[in-house]
């Protein structure tokens, strides 16, 4: 279904397409106004982002809705269920600074155009995300007992699950931010989950996937 | 000299932005290429969004589409991503127009990397330079949340992208 030239794209957009799914179950629920408001802008620039890749690696809705578990090459940090406020603060945190690399290297070392003009306009887009949740990571882990104790927890969860999206540039980024929140400073060296490289995902994609999926399945080709 | 689009650059300053029907595609800064062909008889019209994900975009594509159709007896709409929409686009006057519609329009100029997105330079209800931001991110992607803290009126601001 897509070739294999299009391999290194194929992470980022199904990584941005789930991540903005997840993102997006936080609606009228986000602690505040503005976070559900930010949270759900946040959700609509992955999906954007998302919809211009897979464009480009076929047809978007078949890639989308019509794909199984086992085809989708998201990186695994992206499918783990919502958990609370600090757990999406710092994936979210996580993931965009591995965008952070990802999409100015796009935007600057694609022969395609439609590639380059995707990244180009998420270099711009993806800042503005690594601002929003770089700024809530030391509000939270140097916050409250309550937020210290639920970002230590959050930091335990997702720091086995960096291994696909980490690197010199990424810890670069994620050890000062975590330092400076006054987490604990966890082993670059410490073992990590596989990568879904191989169509391995964990078990909570299936169930995302179902929940994203059903409309078009139950009604292929409906349109708005 | 009218130059042979000029017809159809008259119907685009007319097809508002859907959020924000103060401003034409025009003023956006949307519109990178108009070409007419078949001796004026098809139009193409090549668009550059604003946001990845803009629920917008596909409403500007159709109006644009469906008020050529008016003049032409064929058209196209394209949308061309690269190089990247920025405000510094948007026409001078769709400055004074979003400052009349009540959103504060962006300051200073796209810079990469993105470290901030401006700041308005005053309330576009009473004028005063003393604001607060509320939130980075508003009701369309293109906007942010601000207060004026002399009126106490909150307002929208373009942020500059």
């Amino acid at each position: 279904m897509v070739s294999p030239t299009s391999e290194p794209l194929l992470p980022v957009a199904d990584g941005c397409l789930v991540l903005s799914h997840r993102l997006s179950e936080w609606m009228s629920k986000a602690p505040t106004m503005e976070e559900d408001i930010a949270l759900g802008n946040i959700a609509l620039d992955l999906l954007g982002q998302a919809r211009g890749l897979l464009q480009v690696l076929g047809d978007e809705d078949q890639l989308a809705y019509f794909r199984d578990a086992q085809d989708f090459r998201n990186p695994l940090i992206c499918e783990l269920p919502g958990g609370d406020f600090a757990f999406t603060i710092l994936r979210l945190f996580f993931v965009s600074c591995w965008l952070a690399e990802v999409w100015p290297a796009l935007a600057a070392g694609t022969e395609s155009g439609e590639v380059r003009g995707v990244a180009e306009k998420a270099v711009k887009e993806n800042a503005y995300h690594l601002r929003h949740a770089g700024s809530w990571v030391p509000r939270l882990g140097d916050g409250t007992e309550e937020s210290h104790r639920r970002m230590t927890d959050a930091l335990d969860a997702l720091w086995p699950y960096r291994g696909e999206i980490a690197s010199d540039a990424w810890y670069d980024r994620v050890l000062p931010a975590l330092r400076e929140a006054s987490l604990p400073e966890p082993d670059r060296d410490a073992w990590t989950q596989r990568s879904s490289a191989d169509g391995w995902h964990t078990e909570h994609l299936g169930y995302l996937l179902a929940d994203m999926q059903s409309l078009a399945r139950a009604h292929p080709g409906a349109k708005w | 000299m009218v130059t042979s689009t000029a017809r159809a650059w008259d119907v685009l300053e007319a097809v508002p932005d859907p959020e924000i029907p103060v401003l034409s595609v025009v003023d956006l800064g949307i519109v990178r290429d108009v070409a007419e062909s078949a001796g004026g008889r098809r139009v193409m019209v090549t668009l550059t969004p604003t946001y990845s994900g803009c629920p917008a975009t596909e409403v500007i594509m159709r109006d644009v589409r469906s008020a050529l159709e008016s003049s032409y007896d064929e058209v196209e709409v394209r949308t061309q991503l690269s190089p990247a929409w920025t405000t510094d686009w948007m026409r001078p006057a769709a400055r004074e127009k979003l400052r009349g519609f009540g959103i504060a329009p962006p300051e200073g100029r796209h810079t990469l990397p993105l470290l901030d997105v401006g700041a308005p330079a005053s309330c576009p209800q009473c004028g005063s330079r003393e604001v607060e931001e509320i939130a980075a991110f508003g009701s369309t992607p293109c906007k942010a949340l601000w207060r004026c803290t002399s009126c106490r009126e909150p307002f929208d601001y373009f942020k500059r992208h």
